[in-house]
């Protein structure tokens, strides 16, 4: 999970306490990803636990002994950042989205029209993806790394309206294909009704 | 038939557009009953798949293909009455062409690029030059007004060509997939600048096969088989949902 990563990283430039983990964390991802405080005492209790970080007393933290609890980074939190850098993100759990599956279910029944479903989407995809291009170009050339670290969050969710579109016109085509060879025709129901519980065993021979 | 939208800001108007190729059984029909308006200021994206009839539809708009029916209306003035010369003479003086292909011609310079239209419509050179100036400024590319298309990189030829489409009096800007010869980024850079013409006055419409690239329009419209499916306006939810135009 890339909030204990991402936080872990925070720290490893120095102690923080974790509302100020929370402000770090905004500031570098342009607030796109809201993390409540108490998510933030959460990650860090699991990291102690683990032993990634570890609480400072107060006085070892900061002169001015504020009463705010500091965590600091331990040698294997730092391997851990360095291991969470240089390895790639694994999407290996195919994800179950949303649209994909209504997509899914719609071409199989019957009285649906799945054309209209697609445009409907691609329109709202489409607006989506305009206001982040206004957002976007409102912005301009980055001019500090607070604001290149926002653009490069605001062009991620336009690569991904842009490849949702450009699978909905695939889908269209596609659809349009199925429907023209008689391969679109919706599923009724099983006849075979399934039995429950869990399925038997089969016992190699 | 139509009339001329009542607002005097309307730079571009089709009505009732369908244009078939062929006769009889084998005629086939690249656009059905499209219409579109483009006001000043105001960028409208053609989307949709190859053969949806995106291309045919800006050539009519600038007045290169002549429809089978329907009426085209530039800053108030019929294509249908104006003779050949006259249509010329409106191509060279109300709208710009973009292409993906640039068409920059490699003997002139950048400036002299832009001037071509004025040249043609018979403006005084210095008169000409000071617009070709005005207009190369507006795409930040004034320090290379002497360098030639071959010295100048795929984007800033591309900005050069925008500068040539809005330069003097010219408000239209018609853009076939302008940004398809170019990488991400620059396309990107061309994009702005295109956005950036716009929004001072200028109207345009771009042809894209690329829903990011069409992001950048007011107005996102949608064409499969020669008609208008979708129509997306960044801040209305109303447009949306009108029922499909039928022929």
């Amino acid at each position: 999970m890339s909030v204990r990563q991402s936080l872990l990283a925070i720290l490893d430039q120095g102690p923080c306490y974790g509302y100020q983990l929370r402000t770090e964390f905004d500031r570098r991802t342009g607030s796109t990803w809201p993390l409540n405080v108490g998510q933030i005492y959460n990650t860090l209790d699991r990291l102690a636990r683990d032993g990634l970080v570890e609480k400072l007393e107060a006085s070892d933290a900061s002169p001015d002994a504020t009463s705010q609890i500091y965590f600091r980074i331990t040698d294997a939190g730092r391997s851990e950042v360095a291991g969470w850098l240089g390895s790639p993100v694994e999407r290996t759990a195919a994800t179950r989205d949303e649209l994909a599956i209504k997509l899914a279910i719609a071409v199989t029944l019957p009285g649906v029209d799945i054309a209209r479903v697609i445009q409907v989407q691609r329109a709202a995809t489409l607006r989506n993806l305009q206001e982040l291009t206004k957002t976007k170009n409102a912005t301009g050339d980055p001019e500090t790394s607070e604001n290149l670290a926002w653009l490069l969050i605001v062009d991620s969710l336009i690569f991904q309206a842009e490849a949702e579109v450009r699978w909905l016109d695939h889908s269209e085509a596609r659809l349009a294909r199925a429907a023209a060879t008689g391969h679109a025709a919706p599923l009724p129901l099983g006849t075979e009704i399934p039995k429950r519980g869990r399925p038997t065993k089969v016992v190699p021979a | 038939m139509s009339t001329v939208d009542g607002k005097s800001d309307v730079l571009l108007q089709l009505n009732g557009i369908s244009m078939q190729y062929g006769k009889g059984e084998t005629a086939v029909t690249a656009l059905s009953g499209v219409d579109l308006t483009v006001h000043a200021g105001e960028l409208v994206a053609i989307m949709g798949a190859s053969g949806s009839g995106k291309s045919t539809l800006l050539t009519i708009a600038g007045g290169l293909t002549t429809p089978t029916s329907g009426e085209v209306i530039v800053e108030g003035q019929w294509l249908s009455t104006a003779s050949p010369a006259g249509i010329a003479a409106l191509r060279r003086r109300t709208l710009g062409f973009v292409f993906q292909d640039f068409n920059l011609i490699p003997a002139l310079s950048a400036i002299e690029n832009v001037m071509l239209p004025l040249d043609l419509d018979g403006w005084k050179r210095r008169k000409a030059r000071s617009a070709a100036m005005d207009a190369l400024r507006s795409v930040e590319l004034e320090s290379r007004a002497n360098h030639y298309p071959d010295e100048l990189s795929g984007g800033q030829q591309q900005r050069i060509a925008i500068a040539r489409a809005v330069v003097g009096t010219r408000r239209i800007i018609l853009a076939d997939e302008p940004t398809g010869a170019l990488d991400s980024a620059t396309g990107e850079v061309v994009l702005r600048m295109l956005r950036k013409r716009v929004d001072a006055g200028a109207g345009g419409i771009l042809v894209t096969h690329d829903a990011r690239h069409a992001a950048w329009a007011d107005r996102i419209v949608f064409l499969r088989d020669g008609r208008v499916v979708d129509e997306s306006v960044g801040h209305s939810v109303d447009t949306l949902l009108a029922p499909v135009a039928q022929p």
